[in-house]
């Protein structure tokens, strides 16, 4: 093998300096930070004021029946088809009350919905737009008609909340979108939190449920794990939650604060911001390849005789 | 062909056994194709809500283009680092670039639930410049393109050259009443060849400009596909996941892509029973440590700065996936150290094996072992599942066979089996073949 000569390695590295100065460039100018808006709309979700009765499902269900929600959905485990609920969130259903039992005295139900994160990670990972967050409302929207299928959105959702329809010929995203398009449009107020009849769940800006969910840990601090779900995690949530078992016994997972599209963004805005990186790879691997070839013709033209 | 060129055509037929029973397992593949398409992704695969990508994404995206990447390595030698000896090798890297490239872009329409909305990469509005998956599509399809273009030379070559033996058979065979009259036929033909003669010159010209951009693009894609599971941060094993992601994928590539040339140099001299290009493939294996070392050394440079070491070393489940993947790539370099190894066509073939199994399972570790979105979901490819991939795969090594045999793509065994002795004496014989490619095949010692 030929030893690399020291030219060739000045090239690499003047390469190499090039690329790194352009990234360099990049993540000075990519500090964004987040900003918490809490004029968006939400929801609080009280689990120790939650009876169980599934009313939210069928509203939900009943409301959205157009939107991908389908009016009863069948469990995996229910042969007969007498059994009264889906056993998750699925391409069908878009809200779901759960149980989770530590002991004979010890229980607490649990809703699972879109948590409508203040930055959301099937946003940002989305290539072509069809999650959107909308600037006003703060809700997490979907758009059957850009969407490719990718089911990116599923693998980087911390929560495991958009779901999809694997057994449609032509499938679609199923989630959460409080009602836009339905009771929130009519009513000005979710399903589920119109039909709720316990009060376990409240609808409305997120600087109001916080001050609500506050004032009732302060009240009955006995009652409740002194945490609101959802303030902080992954860069905060418009979906609140009180309860009175730790959190990750309920399905809802520990996120630190950072927002893990903020970790991905930055890395991305990182080697992409201004398409700077790219363009100098592409112009000094040009300048190089392009010498070489030189070099060789003028060697070749010495000893090719004569073809056209 | 002349023994004047650089590259030749297999000699050989083309309908072998080996073509049917390749065609068989394709069809088999493509059937299960049919029913996804007609009762859902849902009908032939174990995928889940949790687990959204399978091996279609695994296999034939993140590691079926890594494999493709031998292009893109050799590409980097003979162009950037200006190895001329190694040109001879480049087609044939190119042309198994081109079909793992194409052939990943079909499994991604099969994956994706909603194709026919795909046009939306082309509406600037629609533009989601956040997304490492928008990233890693625009740059796939644009590498693909280039691809095509770098590998076009062949094809006008042997249009050029062409005496339409085939196309006049097919013609004999056609019953009389349908078949085009003779001399129509060759006046076409005829402006066929004589556009390909026009247009081969000037695609030389400019050629170096989409080498370049083939250079860059994968550079630019490979390490987009680790960011793509960067924003799973609570999903991934904390031994894969970490900001280094982009970085070792774009390492990995390396590594992979130089073993696989080599791997596919030995396959193809044995089973086309030519002889191996053992000068050629000692040098590439010479490079191949110095890329898996810096991986190496990331890897764990990385895993200490995070205090993950000791989960590299818990004996666990992840921890044997880890260490398995390590082993492969750390212990194949090594192999690779040794002088006498790379010289032996044995050891460059296993130690160049271990090294592209360790680097795709590095791929299969991030992409689905070592990711786990929660409490009660689990995955395992079902039997359709895996037949489409190996139907796809299967429909690759086919690809690779016919156009073997009809475009000039194997290193001329002439003038390249009897490199070592003609030294640079074989440069004088440059004819209007060697020039589709600008480099020209000759480097001077």
């Amino acid at each position: 093998m030929k030893k690399t000569s020291r030219r060739d390695f000045l090239k690499l590295a003047g390469a190499t300096g090039a690329g790194l100065l352009a990234c360099g460039a990049g993540s000075a100018m990519a500090n964004e930070g987040l900003q918490v808006n809490n004029d968006e709309l939400g929801m609080l979700y009280d689990a120790t004021k939650c009876v169980g009765c599934k009313a939210c499902m069928s509203a939900c269900k009943r409301v959205n029946s157009d939107y991908g929600s389908l009016s009863y959905e069948k469990a995996k485990f229910d042969e007969d088809g007498l059994w009264d609920a889906p056993s998750d969130l699925s391409g069908s259903t878009r809200t779901l009350i759960k149980l989770f039992k530590e002991s004979e005295k010890r229980w607490s139900y649990v809703k699972y919905s879109c948590m409508h994160c203040q930055k959301p990670s099937c946003v940002s990972v989305c290539p072509v737009s069809a999650m959107t967050k909308e600037k006003v409302s703060g809700i997490v929207d979907y758009n059957k008609n850009t969407c490719i299928g990718c089911r990116y959105c599923q693998i980087a959702c911390p929560y495991n909340i958009p779901k999809f329809q694997w057994e449609k010929a032509v499938p679609q995203i199923v989630k959460c979108d409080l009602c836009k398009a339905t009771n929130l449009r009519e009513k000005g107020i979710t399903a589920c939190a119109e039909t709720c009849p316990a009060g376990a769940i409240k609808f409305g800006k997120r600087k109001d449920l916080l001050e609500e969910a506050h004032q009732r840990l302060k009240d009955a601090p006995d009652k409740y794990v002194a945490h609101v779900y959802g303030e902080h995690e992954g860069g905060g949530t418009n979906h609140l939650y009180l309860a009175s078992m730790p959190f990750n016994k309920l399905g809802l997972p520990e996120i630190k604060p950072e927002a893990p599209a903020e970790f991905s963004e930055k890395i991305q805005h990182t080697i992409y911001k201004g398409f700077i990186a790219p363009v100098a790879l592409y112009s000094t691997l040009c300048f190089i390849a392009v010498k070489n070839m030189k070099k060789h013709k003028g060697h070749d033209d010495d000893h090719q005789k004569g073809d056209k | 062909m002349g023994h004047s060129e650089e590259y030749q055509k297999l000699e050989g037929r083309i309908f072998t056994k080996s073509f049917f029973i390749l065609l068989s397992v394709v069809l088999l593949g493509f059937y299960f194709v049919g029913v996804r398409y007609v009762k859902g992704i849902g009908a032939v695969s174990n995928m889940s809500d949790g687990y959204p990508w399978g091996i279609w994404i695994t296999y034939d995206v993140a590691t079926g283009t890594a494999i493709a990447c031998g292009g893109y390595a050799v590409a980097i030698l003979v162009y950037i680092r200006n190895r001329m000896q190694y040109h001879p090798m480049i087609r044939s890297a190119i042309l198994t670039s081109m079909f793992g490239y194409g052939l990943a872009g079909f499994s991604v329409m099969v994956d994706l639930g909603r194709p026919w909305n795909a046009y939306n990469f082309f509406i600037p509005s629609k533009w989601q410049a956040n997304s490492a998956m928008f990233e890693v599509a625009l740059c796939v399809m644009a590498y693909s393109t280039v691809l095509i273009l770098e590998f076009l030379p062949a094809i006008l070559t042997s249009i050029e050259k062409s005496k339409w033996e085939r196309m006049n058979a097919i013609r004999n065979w056609l019953h009389p009443k349908i078949a085009p009259d003779k001399k129509t036929m060759e006046d076409k033909l005829e402006m066929v060849r004589l556009g390909a003669a026009w247009l081969n010159p000037r695609l030389n010209k400019v050629l170096i400009f989409f080498i370049v951009l083939g250079i860059t693009l994968p550079t630019m894609h490979q390490s987009s596909l680790g960011s793509l599971l960067l924003i799973a941060s609570t999903k991934l094993h904390p031994l894969w996941h970490t900001g280094f992601l982009p970085l070792l994928f774009l390492l990995n590539c390396v590594f992979i892509g130089y073993s696989i040339a080599i791997l596919e140099s030995i396959i193809s001299s044995y089973s086309f029973k030519r002889p191996f290009e053992i000068e050629e493939l000692s040098g590439l294996a010479g490079l191949i440590p110095f890329v898996t070392v810096i991986w190496l050394t990331v890897v764990i440079g990385d895993l200490s700065y995070r205090g993950q070491i000791h989960a590299a070393l818990k004996g666990d489940f992840y921890s044997g996936w880890f260490m398995t993947e390590f082993l492969l790539v750390a212990c194949g370099s090594l192999i690779l150290f040794v002088k006498k190894a790379r010289k032996s066509a044995r050891w460059l073939f296993i130690s160049a094996s271990m090294i592209v199994l360790g680097g795709a399972l590095y791929r299969f570790n991030v992409y689905l072992i070592g990711f786990n979105p929660g409490q009660g979901w689990k995955y395992f490819p079902s039997f359709a599942e895996v037949m489409i991939t190996v139907g796809i795969v299967a429909l690759e090594i086919l690809g690779y066979k016919v156009f073997v045999a009809l475009f000039p793509v194997l290193p001329n065994m002439d003038l390249h089996g009897a490199h070592k002795k003609k030294g640079h004496a074989k440069k004088h014989k440059g004819s209007e073949a060697d020039k589709h490619l600008p480099a020209g095949e000759a480097h001077a010692h």
